[in-house]
């Protein structure tokens, strides 16, 4: 029977199916984070039950360390502890942590995939919910709450029901000045930030194909912003060739009978999908948002939406969105202020991300009146911008090249932006007060980031590719 | 916490906004914490007061003396973006026992059922109803009985604006999560027995 990529791991992967309830789910490699795991320590030990398989798990500390100074004592105290807990934590039960100067530490979905334990075929899963970006493997990558995290620390499982499926082709080439954040802000801007909530997503279709695994990452990381529960892409050479000969990447005859299985990882031609979407590259422009979630975006030569194309049951939110952004219905994006630059995150931080930002900047400097962060996405990332000579073009331009972390993409650190300031931001949210209390978030591409740095507003990055 | 839920029957606190995430039910700031207790006071925190003040209230239905009860009712995806549980943590630990909406996300209903947090979704109209009552009458009582899986208004009419309470809706719970409800149970304990079975899936991947 023809099957889709994701039945294929699936199925693989159930344990047992509850009669009328979810089934039980094997997981593969679980990642843990300083956050969202002391409380599911806490009950294991309250339990007296051991982690059960502590190789599979990964560690690190992403969202709450500072991004700069990371060699002195953490500063705020709250966060001292919890990072100092999951190092407590970690020891008591066998995990191994990539801590703060570990030259593995970074955003736990950064890391994963650097490092090969990410590899398709597996599930995955994170007490975060961007563990979406690892299906960019051919994984079910899925993000859960930290009662889970103990139940998968406790005994490598967890109890699901199968999503429904969804496959979103996307045809054609991009236009010069897009990218693959753009592919996907296009496509929650018009599904919506719940078009796709009970749903796994497949993304196909040439213009997927031709991605990086880089760029594939940005796009899956992305799904659960318009809910799908996963998103995920079939693997194919280009995995295979970024996935070769990392850390912890199968090697010798363990890569060759990988390879093999891997190669069956795919959906089959008549496979059924509950829902399928077409797009064409050609329609995407560079993307921005203008409200407070991701679907809440238009091109970049848009206008913000008049009340009137705005469903009835909508308005009252719709206008709490735009009071909140200080922006007018009908507005245009373009030539808007921005006072910050953000590029970093688990969406956008990897180093080709660096590399399109520092080729496009070279010679150029930042506007005087707008503050550019950096962000790098792991301690092998900034090794490698270093290497590159990307930092010197960085500081050439202006822009101040930070330490890895989840910094200002939700604030939980020090990186906030101030009430009230504008910051186009190459993160994944929008949300009211996520980069800081009152802060205001244009979501974009890191080249569109990067135009609105050089220029200190909203701007349309073709107008500046030669 | 209290474990097992059946019938709750309660007045309401209405949110009426759509697509309300798990940043505004508990900004990032709180989740510094390494236990799961008092995040209540925390629930919609920037919403409830101006520039984090307790003194400076802000125009929002929790800060609203007419509204009370174990049921918040919200628009629709409620609780999207981030998986953080705490989320569900904080609903709980405030008081509520059902939150009502016409759609949740994902990751939240689950967090939501793994702390004996009840989600239900109702149709779009009956939601609509059930603010607009609620808003002509905030003593209107939501009767949730999980055993029969309904859901409906008490009472028959709101006398002061004519509003039809209707007969209430069914609503759809898989049988399993609604015996663990019902009877107190968490995953891990299912999970926990199952060791064998576990172990023998691993041995057959080898």
């Amino acid at each position: 029977m023809a099957k889709t990529l994701f039945e294929k791991i699936w199925e693989k992967h159930v344990v047992k199916n509850i009669e009328g309830g979810p089934s039980v789910l094997y997981i593969d490699k679980h990642f843990i984070h300083e956050v969202t795991s002391p409380q599911a320590f806490r009950g294991l030990e309250q339990r007296g039950l051991k982690v059960l398989r502590p190789k599979q798990v990964v560690a690190t500390v992403d969202h709450n360390v500072p991004t700069i100074n990371q060699h002195l004592p953490i500063r705020e105290e709250l966060s001292r502890k919890q990072v100092q807990t999951l190092k407590e934590n970690c020891e008591k039960f066998g995990i191994e942590l990539y801590g703060l100067g570990h030259p593995f530490q970074g955003i736990v979905h950064i890391i994963g995939p650097e490092l090969g334990v990410t590899q398709p075929g597996m599930t995955i899963v994170c007490g975060d919910s961007h563990t979406s970006t690892h299906g960019a493997f051919g994984t079910i990558a899925f993000g859960i709450g930290t009662s889970e995290v103990e139940m998968v620390l406790a005994t490598q499982c967890l109890m699901h029901s199968k999503p429904k499926l969804m496959r979103i082709n996307v045809e054609g080439t991009l236009n010069k000045g897009v990218v693959s954040k753009d592919i996907i802000l296009y496509i929650i801007s018009k599904i919506s930030a719940s078009g796709a909530t009970g749903y796994a997503v497949e993304y196909a279709g040439s213009a997927i194909r031709n991605l990086s695994m880089e760029a594939r990452m940005t796009i899956c990381n992305m799904s659960i912003e318009m809910g799908a529960r996963c998103g995920m892409i079939a693997p194919d050479e280009t995995t295979f060739n970024y996935i070769r000969g990392r850390k912890f990447a199968p090697q010798d005859e363990a890569w060759d009978k990988a390879l093999t299985y891997w190669k069956t990882l795919y959906s089959d031609d008549d496979a059924k999908f509950d829902n399928e979407l077409f797009i064409k590259a050609e329609d995407i422009e560079p993307m921005i948002t203008y409200g407070t979630n991701p679907g809440m975006g238009m091109g970049i030569t848009g206008h913000v939406p008049e009340l009137s194309e705005i469903d009835v049951k909508e308005k009252s939110s719709y206008e709490k969105s735009l009071h909140y952004m200080g922006l007018e219905p009908g507005a245009l994006m373009k030539g808007k202020k921005v006072d910050y630059v953000f590029i970093g995150s688990c969406t956008n931080a990897r180093i080709e991300d660096l590399r399109m930002v520092a080729s496009f900047v070279k010679g150029k400097h930042k506007a005087d009146d707008v503050e550019v962060w950096i962000v790098p996405g792991s301690k092998q990332v900034e090794k490698q911008a270093m290497e590159e000579g990307i930092n010197t073009i960085f500081e050439e331009a202006g822009f101040v090249l930070r330490q890895p972390g989840c910094s200002a993409c939700l604030g939980m650190n020090e990186d906030k932006i101030p009430a009230g300031k504008y910051c186009i931001s190459t993160s994944n949210r929008n949300f009211e007060g996520r980069q800081g209390p009152n802060a205001r978030t244009f979501l974009a591409s890191p080249l569109t980031a990067a135009a609105a740095a050089i220029t200190g507003k909203v701007t349309d990055v073709r107008e500046m590719l030669v | 916490m209290s474990k097992q839920i059946n019938i709750i029957t309660s007045t309401v606190v209405p949110v009426n906004i759509e697509n309300i995430d798990t940043d505004q039910i508990i900004p990032a700031r709180f989740l510094k914490a390494t236990t799961r207790d008092g995040f209540g006071k925390n629930l919609f925190r920037d919403w409830r007061y101006e520039n984090d003040d307790e003194s400076k209230p802000k125009n929002f239905p929790l800060n609203d003396p007419r509204y009370s009860g174990k049921i918040l009712v919200a628009a629709k995806n409620f609780g999207c973006g981030s998986s953080r549980e705490h989320a569900a943590w904080a609903i709980k630990d405030y008081g509520f026992d059902v939150v009502v909406s016409s759609f949740f996300a994902d990751i939240f209903k689950n967090n939501a059922l793994n702390n004996f947090l009840l989600p239900v979704v109702v149709s779009e109209d009956f939601l609509q109803k059930i603010f607009t009552a609620v808003e002509a009458d905030p003593t209107t009582e939501l009767e949730v009985n999980l055993e029969e899986q309904t859901i409906k208004l008490l009472g028959s009419r709101i006398p002061s604006s004519n509003i039809d309470l209707g007969k209430g809706e069914s609503f759809d719970i898989n049988h399993y999560k609604k015996t663990c409800l019902l009877n107190g149970y968490d995953d891990i304990d299912y999970l926990i027995n199952m060791k064998k079975d576990i172990e023998a899936f691993e041995a057959a991947l080898a």
